[in-house]
C-alpha cells in the first residue's frame, strides 16, 4: 500500500496556499533559532567547553564541586517537599470549594487567593516572608518578641514557594473535581459508605493520577523558580541560584552550560512523566462530564472545621500579599511604623529612576504581548485544526519550552547569542538590545498561551471552519474571519497573561539585561538583596497595581467587546 | 441557476489510512469507480466506517485520495484545494458561523468572491425564500431551531451556485418527524435547482426518499450501484438485501429448470423461483425473500412452525422456522384473515415473482 500520491497531493494543497507556508517556515525558524538553538549550544559547550575537544571533563568538572551537588539535593529536597505541600493544601481548597457549602465571604477569599499569584511578581511572598517573620520581623519581633528568627534557607523557600504555587493546584483539582460524576459517591453512600471511606474509597483513587499531576507540575515550578532561592534562600543554594552564581560571580561560562544541562534534564524528565503518563492516566478515569450537580456537604460537624481551616490559610495568604503595599508606607520597616509615609514611593520616582524602570518594563512588555498572543493562536491554530509534516515539529517544541527554566534559557542565551551564532558574530547585533528581552519574553510566555489556545480551539467544531474553507475562504482568511473571532476571548486574555508574566519575569531575563535597560522586576531584586525592603516594596506594589490594572482593563474589554457574551446572551 | 451543471467521477479512488492502535495501514476506501450524472440525487449508503464519508471529503478536497483521479466535469480535480473547487458542503453539524448573524453567514461565500453588495443582497434574499427562511436574517444562528439551522446551512451551501452539492448525514441531529419533512424538503429543492447532489447517510429510509441513484458501500468498497427499486428488489449479495429493508435468507440446491423459473429444493420441499443464468444442478443458492413478500397458509408452500406471532396495529408479526431456517414476515391488514398462533404448523407461500435469487 503505498500512501505517497496522498501525501503528495496534501503537499501540493498546501503550496497552493503561499501565506500558510510562509508561516510555517516562519515559525519552525523561530522557534528552532530561539528554543532549540540555545539549548543545543549548551550541550556542545557542555561537552566541549574546556576547549579539549569532545570530552567529559566539564561535567566531571562540576560534579566535583561540593557546592553543585549540594544544590542539587537542596533543590530536589525543596521541590519535592513544595509538591507534596502544594498538593495537600490545594486539594483542601478544591475539596471545600466543590463539595462544600460555603459562605459568600469564604468563597470571595477563594476567589482572591486563586488570583493573586496570577498578578504578583513571582517573589513577593519572599519580601514580605522576611519582613513579617525575620529578624526585624512584625510577627516574630514585634508581636512575639522573638529577636533571632531567621526565616532563610530550606524552610524559607519552601513555605514561600508552597504557598505561591499551591493555588495552581488548587485550580487544576476543582476542575478534576467537578467532573467526577455524583452519583457514583452517592452510590457509595448508599451502600452505607460513612463520608470519609467514600472520600478514601471513591472520591481520592479517581483523583490519584491528577494529584500526581498536580504534585509533578508544581515540582518543576519549584525547581525551575529562581526569585524566591535568591531572596529568602540565604546561603542554602538551589540549582537555578548556583547557575546565575557560576555565571555571573565565578564568569564560569562551560561550567554553567553543563550545569544548566543538568537542571534541564531532571525538569524534561519530569515533565516526560507529567504530559505523556500522567495527563493520560487523568483523561482516562475522570472522562465523563458530571451528569447533574452535586449534593454540597451542609454537615456542620465537616463544613465548619474544613471552611475554618481554608479560611485562615487563604487569611493568612492575603495577608503575606498585603504586607507588601503597607510594607512600603511605614517610615522604617521594624523600628518606625507611624506616621505613614509615601516617601518611599516618592524615592522610587526621584532617586531611583523608577520611571525609566518602569517605562522600559512597560514597553518592552507592551511590545512583547501581542506577539506572543498572536504567536500562540497561531501555533494552536496549526496544531489543532490542519494537517501538515512539520506540525509535531512545531508542537514539540512549543511545547519543550514549558519545561525549560528560565535560569537554563537565560545561559542558553549568552552562550548562544553573546559571540554571535555558533561564536561567528553573525546576528551578535541583537545581543544586548532590545529584541533579545523581547524575544524572551515571548518565548517565556508560548507555552503558556499556546497550551490555553489549544484548549479554547479545541472546543470549537472542526467543520465550521472546514465550512469557510469550502465555501472558498483560503487558510490565511479562515483564521481572520473564523478562527481569530471565535476564540477573541482565549486571545484577549493570552494577551494580557503574556503581558502579566513578561512585566513580572526575572528568570531569563536576570541574566541578559544590560545596564541599557532598568526593567523592575532586576530592581526589586537588586533592592531586596541589598536589604532595602522598602524600596522593594514601593517597587513591587506599583508593579502589582500594573499588572492588576492590565487585568482588570481585560476583565473589562472582554465583558463590553467579547464574542462569547454575544452568543450566551442570544442563547 | 444558469450554470452548467457538472457530472462527478472517481475513477479508481483508494484512500490508506494509519490505524491509530496497530499502526498498520489499511483502505478506507478501495479502487472505487463512479459515474454521476450531472443534476442527479445520488445517495452514498453504508454502515459507519464503510469510507462514504471518506469518498465525500475526498471529492471536497479535505482528503487527498491516494490512488486514482476524482474528476468534476472533465476536470481532474486531485490537487486542488477545497476553497478552489467547485463544490459546496452541508455539514452534519451544520457548521454555521457562530459569531455571523444568518444573513451574514449565507453571505460569507459570496462576500469571499467579491460579488457586488446589491447583487450579494439580492441573491441571499432568494435563497433564504427557497428555503423559508424569509425574516429570519437578522437572527444569531444560535436563536435558531435544529431544523432552521439546517434551512440556513443548506442556504449558504446554494447560494454560491456551486456545480456539485454535498451533504454529509445533514439531517441526522434533527429529531425523527423533522427528518422526514426535511428530506421532502432537500428533495424538492434539489429538483428546483437542478443541481447534482452527493449525499452521505446511514439511514436507509432517507437514502430511498431522496435519491436517483444509490451507492452502497461497505468495508471501503462499493457493493452496489442503482436505483432504489433495483436495489430493495435485487440486492446482488446478502450484505446489500440485509442492509436495505428487512429480508430473509432460504437456502436451496438446484433441482431442475421449468423455463423462465427454477425448482429448488429448500429444507427438503420444492420451491419456485425466478432462474438466472448458468445455474447447475446440486448447487446452493441463496433466495431473498422480503417480510412482506410471503404469506402464511393452510398448505401449499413451505411447511412451517409458528414460534412468535404478535399483532402490530398495521401488521401481525410472525417468526416462523422453515426447516432450520428462522423466517421474519409482516402480513399487513390482518383484521379479517386467520392469525396463526405460535406453536401451529402451517406453510409458507410466497409468489416466485416476489422474490429474488442471489
Amino acid at each position: 500500500m503505498a500512501r505517497s500520491q496522498g501525501a503528495a497531493l496534501d503537499r501540493k494543497k498546501l503550496m497552493a496556499d503561499p501565506i500558510m507556508v510562509c508561516t510555517i517556515v516562519v515559525l519552525i525558524a523561530f522557534l528552532t533559532l530561539f528554543i532549540l538553538y540555545p539549548l543545543a549550544i549548551l550541550l556542545v559547550d557542555s561537552f566541549v567547553g574546556d576547549g579539549n575537544g569532545f570530552s567529559f571533563s566539564v561535567f566531571r568538572r562540576i560534579f566535583a564541586m561540593p557546592n553543585f551537588t549540594t544544590a542539587i539535593t537542596n533543590t530536589l529536597k525543596v521541590g519535592f517537599l513544595v509538591g507534596i505541600l502544594s498538593t495537600v493544601v490545594g486539594l483542601l481548597f478544591a475539596y471545600v470549594e466543590v463539595y462544600v457549602k460555603v459562605g459568600k465571604v469564604v468563597g470571595g477569599l477563594f476567589k482572591v487567593v486563586s488570583m493573586l499569584p496570577v498578578v504578583s511578581p513571582p517573589f513577593v511572598l519572599s519580601l514580605s516572608m522576611i519582613m513579617l517573620f525575620g529578624k526585624a520581623g512584625l510577627i516574630t519581633r514585634f508581636l512575639l518578641g522573638i529577636y533571632d528568627n531567621n526565616v532563610y534557607g530550606f524552610w524559607g523557600i519552601v513555605i514561600v514557594q508552597a504557598l505561591t504555587f499551591f493555588p495552581v493546584c488548587y485550580m487544576m483539582l476543582k476542575g478534576l473535581l467537578k467532573n467526577i460524576d455524583p452519583s457514583l459517591e452517592e452510590a457509595a453512600r448508599d451502600m452505607g459508605a460513612s463520608r470519609s471511606k467514600v472520600f478514601l474509597t471513591v472520591t481520592l483513587p479517581l483523583l490519584l493520577p491528577g494529584l500526581g499531576n498536580a504534585f509533578l507540575v508544581t515540582f518543576i515550578e519549584s525547581i525551575a523558580d529562581f526569585a524566591n532561592p535568591m531572596i529568602i534562600g540565604g546561603s542554602y543554594d538551589t540549582l537555578a541560584t548556583t547557575i546565575y552564581l557560576q555565571i555571573t560571580g565565578a564568569y564560569d561560562k562551560a561550567g554553567a552550560a553543563a550545569m544548566a544541562v543538568v537542571l534541564l534534564c531532571i525538569t524534561l524528565l519530569m515533565f516526560a512523566v507529567q504530559k505523556y503518563y500522567l495527563e493520560a492516566k487523568t483523561a482516562a478515569t475522570l472522562t465523563g462530564k458530571a451528569s447533574r450537580g452535586r449534593m454540597l456537604i451542609e454537615d456542620r460537624s465537616v463544613a465548619i472545621p474544613l471552611t475554618v481551616l481554608c479560611g485562615l490559610a487563604a487569611f493568612f495568604v492575603i495577608m503575606m500579599y498585603l504586607c507588601v503595599p503597607i510594607g512600603a508606607l511605614f517610615p522604617t520597616w521594624g523600628y518606625k511604623f507611624t506616621p505613614l509615609t509615601f516617601k518611599w514611593f516618592a524615592q522610587v520616582f526621584t532617586k531611583y529612576k523608577g520611571l525609566r524602570a518602569f517605562r522600559d518594563s512597560f514597553v518592552l512588555s507592551l511590545v512583547a504581548a501581542p506577539i506572543t498572543a498572536l504567536l500562540s493562536m497561531i501555533i494552536s491554530y496549526l496544531v489543532v485544526k490542519r494537517n501538515f509534516k512539520s506540525k509535531g515539529f512545531i508542537e514539540a517544541v512549543s511545547m519543550l519550552a514549558m519545561a525549560v527554566p528560565g535560569t537554563v534559557l537565560g545561559v542558553g542565551y549568552i552562550r548562544g547569542f553573546s559571540g554571535g551564532l555558533f561564536h561567528t558574530g553573525f546576528l551578535q547585533g541583537i545581543y544586548g538590545s532590545a529584541a533579545i528581552l523581547i524575544i524572551v519574553f515571548v518565548v517565556r510566555s508560548l507555552p503558556t498561551g499556546t497550551r490555553s489556545g489549544i484548549s479554547a480551539l479545541r472546543q470549537i467544531d472542526k467543520s465550521i471552519e472546514e465550512s469557510a474553507y469550502d465555501m472558498g475562504a483560503d487558510s490565511f482568511k479562515v483564521f481572520m474571519t473564523v478562527t481569530l473571532p471565535l476564540i477573541k476571548d482565549s486571545f484577549l486574555s493570552g494577551l494580557v497573561t503574556a503581558f502579566v508574566r513578561s512585566i513580572t519575569a526575572i528568570s531569563a531575563i536576570i541574566l541578559l539585561v544590560t545596564p541599557q535597560f532598568l526593567l523592575i522586576t532586576v530592581q526589586i531584586n537588586e533592592f531586596a538583596e541589598k536589604g532595602s525592603y522598602s524600596i522593594a516594596c514601593a517597587f513591587a506594589t506599583i508593579l502589582i497595581l500594573i499588572t492588576y490594572g492590565a487585568v482588570l482593563l481585560m476583565n473589562l474589554f472582554i465583558k463590553f467587546f467579547g464574542t462569547s457574551r454575544k452568543l450566551k446572551e442570544a442563547e | 441557476m444558469s450554470k452548467i451543471k457538472k457530472g462527478v467521477k472517481l475513477d479508481h479512488i483508494s484512500k490508506i489510512y494509519q490505524d491509530p492502535k496497530t499502526g498498520k495501514d489499511f483502505y478506507a476506501v478501495k479502487d472505487t469507480s463512479l459515474t454521476i450524472e450531472p443534476g442527479s440525487f445520488v445517495t452514498l449508503l453504508g454502515p459507519s466506517g464503510c469510507g462514504k464519508t471518506t469518498t465525500l471529503r475526498m471529492i471536497a478536497g479535505f482528503e487527498s485520495p491516494d490512488e486514482g483521479e476524482i474528476y468534476l466535469g472533465d476536470q481532474a480535480i486531485n490537487a486542488l484545494t477545497p476553497n478552489k473547487r467547485d463544490t459546496a458542503m452541508v455539514f452534519q453539524s451544520y457548521a454555521l458561523l457562530p459569531h455571523y448573524n444568518v444573513f451574514d453567514n449565507v453571505a460569507y461565500g459570496l462576500k469571499l468572491r467579491k460579488v457586488p453588495k446589491d447583487e450579494i443582497k439580492d441573491r441571499v434574499m432568494k435563497i433564504l425564500d427557497l428555503v423559508e427562511l424569509t425574516g429570519m436574517e437578522g437572527r444569531m444562528t444560535n436563536q435558531l431551531s435544529g431544523g432552521q439551522q439546517q434551512r440556513v446551512a443548506l442556504a449558504r451551501a446554494l447560494v454560491i451556485e456551486p456545480s456539485v452539492l454535498l451533504f454529509d448525514e445533514p439531517l441526522s441531529n434533527l429529531d425523527a418527524k423533522l427528518r422526514v419533512s426535511m428530506r421532502t424538503e432537500i428533495r424538492r429543492i434539489q429538483q428546483e435547482v437542478g443541481i447534482t447532489a452527493i449525499y452521505v447517510t446511514h439511514d436507509q429510509s432517507e437514502a430511498m426518499a431522496l435519491s436517483d441513484n444509490i451507492i452502497i458501500m461497505n468495508k471501503g468498497v462499493v457493493a452496489q450501484m442503482g436505483s432504489p427499486q433495483e436495489i430493495y428488489y435485487h440486492p446482488n449479495s446478502e450484505f446489500v438485501a440485509d442492509f436495505i429493508g428487512e429480508a430473509n435468507f432460504l437456502k436451496g440446491s438446484f433441482q431442475r429448470q421449468d423455463g423462465d423459473h427454477a425448482i429448488l429444493n429448500i429444507e427438503g420441499h420444492s420451491a419456485r423461483v425466478p432462474a438466472k443464468e448458468g445455474m447447475s444442478a446440486g448447487t446452493e443458492y441463496t433466495v431473498v425473500l422480503r417480510p412482506e413478500s410471503a404469506v402464511l397458509a393452510d398448505e401449499g408452500g413451505l411447511p412451517c412452525r409458528v414460534i412468535l406471532s404478535c399483532f402490530m396495529g398495521s401488521y401481525q408479526n410472525y417468526h416462523v422456522m422453515v426447516g432450520d431456517t428462522l423466517v421474519k414476515l409482516t402480513d399487513y391488514n390482518p383484521k379479517n384473515k386467520k392469525i396463526y398462533a405460535v406453536g401451529d404448523q402451517c406453510s409458507l407461500v410466497f409468489d416466485p415473482e416476489s422474490v429474488h435469487i442471489l
